[in-house]
């Protein structure tokens, strides 16, 4: 909060800066004809020699302050708590830390915690107090600088342009960023698991119990990390939701953009696509509350046991999540079947039915079979329905009436609650979201290039 | 343009025996079945959603109101304050549940001598009577020793009973004796439906009837708003930059790549990544807005991105052209002209991103924003949960007055749902433009 107010200081001190920079270049050259740039990017020109080198600085240290600090309190700490195990101390340090925080110092578990926690608390103090004072002074000299350095020739329009294309470019890379963090932050701790646990274990294993890994003197405390009932029962649970949204969804489209009047389009799309905006948190208790029973329901009438978390509920309701997922992609392939393929069929004298079944699905095929790609690949990273209403234990079976659990449920019960990173239980989850991730990006990889390049074919 | 067979114009007579008249009563009969297989995917497409909202809808709706049940409470000065000092910290520290008792054994004067009976009628008042009382007491200390006939909350069983949706029997929690004060007290115009302040004005709650939204909606309200704040200009700029300025090569062919397979990517691995660099590397406290709204961030800048490729696409070459032609350098061309047209569709493609991020759970469970959290946050850094994990956490209770609520949860994120994309929906209508 107090780092806000910094920065609207900040801001404030910028944006009234722009002013002074503005009717200095204006001063200088005694009107607005000789300066080789609008006055206003003078006035930017100075207003980001005061603002960007005074933030860059308060970022730098809100980065780098933390480490210092702690580094400061674990040297004033006395010997014979340093000479405590590793994670005893990073446990006390973590206390600490959320004592200085919240300047709550009651709950402290001795004394030395709570001295540490007073001394933290007062370093931070005059760290934040130093990095105000310094990073104002960097504005104000920046400001001054900036102002120095107007001149009528001064091409403060260019200099301005290219910063803001540096922050374009900067936050176009973000994406790159992102997947390179997202993969690298997987792979690290992934790599921690598989010295812990064989990868050949992992992936080919057929018994998964992570929970049994509780305390290192128990019988099978090792646990077990097989991963393929997790996999069969992911793929079961997508297959049963694609056998519903498959059918579903490429019948609608074609309805939709072959023969609906375009009123009835009108309304029957946007109602549709309701189904996709509603958050999968509110399909899940759908599936827990309403189809589950029902199917039970159904179930012990005819005299089949059904389990109350079985697959088929769970699949049955994400096929209906992603009906329109399917329906509006293969509805855009489809509409961009040339029309001329259709007449073609059409004067050889077949139906309607006929001429979409042989020529229009024909010529639309790659882009369906890459909207259904991207299903699968939605089905499968799908999380909050599979949590709520699938299973949480691990069974390797194919029965859809039965309880399977799947990989993003294992990852959120593994990481929901305590999370231990010396632990193969908790690591074992980005183990597993590295298996989700590579899986979604090749069906991801593969389904746009098929979907791109049948519509190069078109265009 | 060539017209399809149709089943009312006369039919080319190609074959004439009656073999070829069955065969195109077939060809017919298959074409109408075709179109019914679409007609009757569509209806059930449709039937779910019917289906899905009105359970929801019956479920929940009752929960916008809560039982209260009236008493003749009196505030008697023994209880309350025996050393007579009114003074604030001994009256907030009262016993008001023996008040309420007391209140009881007024209305039931039976129930006095029998230990049983008593535990069982207490049964029927909410603890957050207790907290009612106190606060009439602490606004005005002169009502003790007074007596009013004051409406209390009813506890969640009573409450279930009486919007019937738990069975008038042993199973809704009250015992046979409790139910039949009860329904003495319904019958003698004791007891009401009023409008559920709680749902409102309360954070999340063990009591169901306590429970309400208010933490889980500022908690959402914080992360949505650094969503917003952080979102938008990142995915404008990096939109501008390779819609207007980047040229065609290797580089920029990646940045794309990359943004369409993040758009793809399943959010609990956004979730995953969060957990790692915010919480691991970066060190910022569990469980905050902060870091939920940061993971939301990166979910729905790749949708941002496109939106506003999208749009900026859509304005028309020769605005780019006329402004370049009176001498616009290509940023004042962007800031002066192509971005001001481009924003109603910048903006619907925004607010659409934030009606999905808004629904978003899987990565916040990952950075434990689904801790029990009875405050209301007052800053981004304190824990909070948010609206549908709130429905999560209810949802997986196993108080049963909770499916109640995390109905009425769901009305309320779907209320929401609604008027961010009418708002979309109003914009691009409003401001919607053919060249």
């Amino acid at each position: 909060m107090q780092f806000l107010t910094l920065l609207l200081a900040l801001l404030l001190i910028s944006a009234a800066v722009y002013r002074l920079g503005a009717r200095h270049a204006v001063r200088l050259s005694g009107g607005t004809r000789s300066l080789h740039s609008l006055p206003s990017y003078y006035g930017y020109y100075v207003a980001l020699w005061c603002g960007l080198p005074a933030l860059l600085l308060a970022a730098g240290w809100m980065i780098f302050s933390p480490l210092i600090l702690k580094s400061l309190v674990m040297d004033a700490l006395p010997p014979d708590t340093l000479s405590l195990p590793a994670a005893r101390l990073s446990l006390l340090m973590n206390e600490v830390k959320q004592m200085a925080a919240s300047g709550d110092y009651r709950y402290a578990s001795d004394e030395v915690s709570r001295a540490a926690a007073e001394h933290y608390h007062a370093l931070h103090t005059i760290s934040f107090a130093a990095m105000c004072v310094a990073s104002l002074c960097v504005a104000l000299v920046g400001a001054w600088y900036g102002r120095s350095r107007i001149s009528p020739k001064l091409r403060a329009r260019n200099a301005v342009e290219g910063m803001v294309t540096l922050f374009l470019i900067a936050s176009s890379t973000i994406a790159i960023f992102t997947t390179i963090g997202i993969v690298l932050s997987l792979l690290f701790e992934s790599l921690r698991f598989f010295a812990k646990v064989p990868v050949f274990d992992f992936l080919f294993g057929l018994n998964w119990s992570p929970q049994t890994a509780m305390r290192s003197d128990q019988v099978g405390s090792s646990g077990a990390f097989g991963a393929v009932p997790l996999f069969t029962g992911t793929l079961l649970i997508s297959l049963i939701a694609m056998a519903v949204a498959v059918p579903i969804g490429l019948l609608s489209a074609i309805y939709m953009a072959e023969y609906a009047h375009p009123k009835f389009r009108a309304v029957a799309k946007p109602l549709l696509e309701i189904l996709a905006g509603i958050p999968t948190v509110v399909y899940g208790f759908f599936a827990v509350l309403t189809v589950a029973p029902a199917l039970r329901a159904f179930g012990a009438s005819i005299g089949l046991s059904i389990s109350a978390e079985s697959a088929l509920s769970t699949g049955i309701v994400m096929g209906v999540m992603i009906i329109p997922f399917i329906s509006s992609l293969s509805d855009d392939v489809i509409s961009a079947v040339p029309d001329a393929l259709r007449h073609g069929s059409y004067g050889l004298g077949a139906t309607r039915s006929e001429t979409i079944r042989q020529v229009v699905l024909t010529a639309a095929l790659p882009g369906i079979v890459g909207s259904v790609l991207l299903a699968v690949s939605r089905a499968i990273g799908e999380t909050m329905i599979v949590v709520m209403a699938a299973g949480l234990s691990a069974h390797l079976t194919a029965n859809p009436l039965q309880s399977v659990t799947t990989v993003t449920v294992q990852i959120v019960t593994l990481l929901v609650g305590d999370q231990e990173f010396d632990s193969p239980k908790t690591l074992s989850a980005f183990a597993l979201g590295l298996v989700l991730f590579c899986v979604t990006l090749a069906l991801n990889v593969v389904a746009l290039n098929v979907v791109r390049k049948y519509r190069e074919k078109y265009d | 343009m060539t017209e399809p067979l149709s089943m009312t114009a006369s039919r080319p007579r190609i074959g004439t025996g009656s073999d070829a008249e069955k065969r195109l009563k077939a060809r017919y009969r298959a074409e109408k079945r075709f179109r019914a297989y679409g007609l009757i995917s569509i209806a059930i497409a449709l039937l779910f959603l019917v289906v899905l909202l009105g359970s929801i809808v019956s479920r929940g709706w009752t929960a916008f109101t809560q039982t209260y049940i009236q008493l003749p409470v009196t505030f008697d000065a023994e209880t309350i304050d025996p050393d007579g000092t009114r003074e604030p910290g001994a009256l907030s520290s009262a016993d008001y549940r023996a008040v309420i008792n007391a209140a009881l054994e007024k209305k039931f004067p039976e129930i006095a001598d029998d230990r049983r009976a008593r535990n069982d009628v207490k049964k029927l008042i909410s603890s957050g009577a207790e907290l009612e009382l106190r606060k009439r007491v602490l606004a005005d200390p002169k009502i003790i020793g007074t007596t009013l006939d004051l409406w209390l909350p009813a506890s969640a069983p009573a409450d279930q009973v009486v919007k019937g949706n738990a069975q008038h029997d042993e199973s809704s929690g009250l015992s046979e004796g409790a139910l039949v004060k009860l329904d003495a007290l319904s019958a003698s115009g004791s007891v009401e439906r009023k409008f559920n302040r709680y749902l409102f004005s309360n954070s999340d709650s063990r009591e169901p009837e306590l429970a309400g939204l208010l933490g889980a909606v500022v908690g959402s309200f914080y992360s949505l708003l650094i969503t917003l704040t952080l979102s938008f200009p990142l995915g404008v700029a990096a939109a501008v930059y390779l819609e207007e300025f980047a040229k065609r090569n290797r580089f920029t062919d990646l940045i794309e790549v990359n943004i369409n397979n993040l758009a793809a990517v399943p959010s609990i691995v956004f979730g995953l990544l969060a957990l790692e660099i915010f919480l691991n590397v970066l060190g910022l406290p569990r469980s905050a807005p902060l870091v939920g709204g940061l993971a939301l961030t990166l979910v729905s800048l790749p949708t941002i991105i496109i939106a506003a490729r999208v749009a900026l696409k859509a304005v028309p070459p020769w605005i780019r052209e006329a402004a370049q032609g009176l001498g616009a350098s290509r940023q004042q061309m962007v800031t002066h002209h192509v971005l001001p047209l481009a924003m109603p569709g910048i903006l619907t493609g925004t607010i659409i991103a934030m009606a999905r991020a808004i629904g978003e759970t899987a990565p916040l469970l990952t950075i434990g924003m689904v801790a029990f959290v009875v405050d209301v946050p007052a800053t981004p850094l304190d824990p909070a949960t948010a609206l549908p994990v709130q429905v999560y956490l209810w949802a997986t209770s196993v108080e049963r007055a909770f499916v109640e609520r995390t109905s009425a949860a769901i009305l309320v994120l779907l209320a929401c749902l609604v008027a961010m994309n009418a708002t979309a929906i109003y914009l691009r209508k409003k401001f919607e433009r053919r060249w």
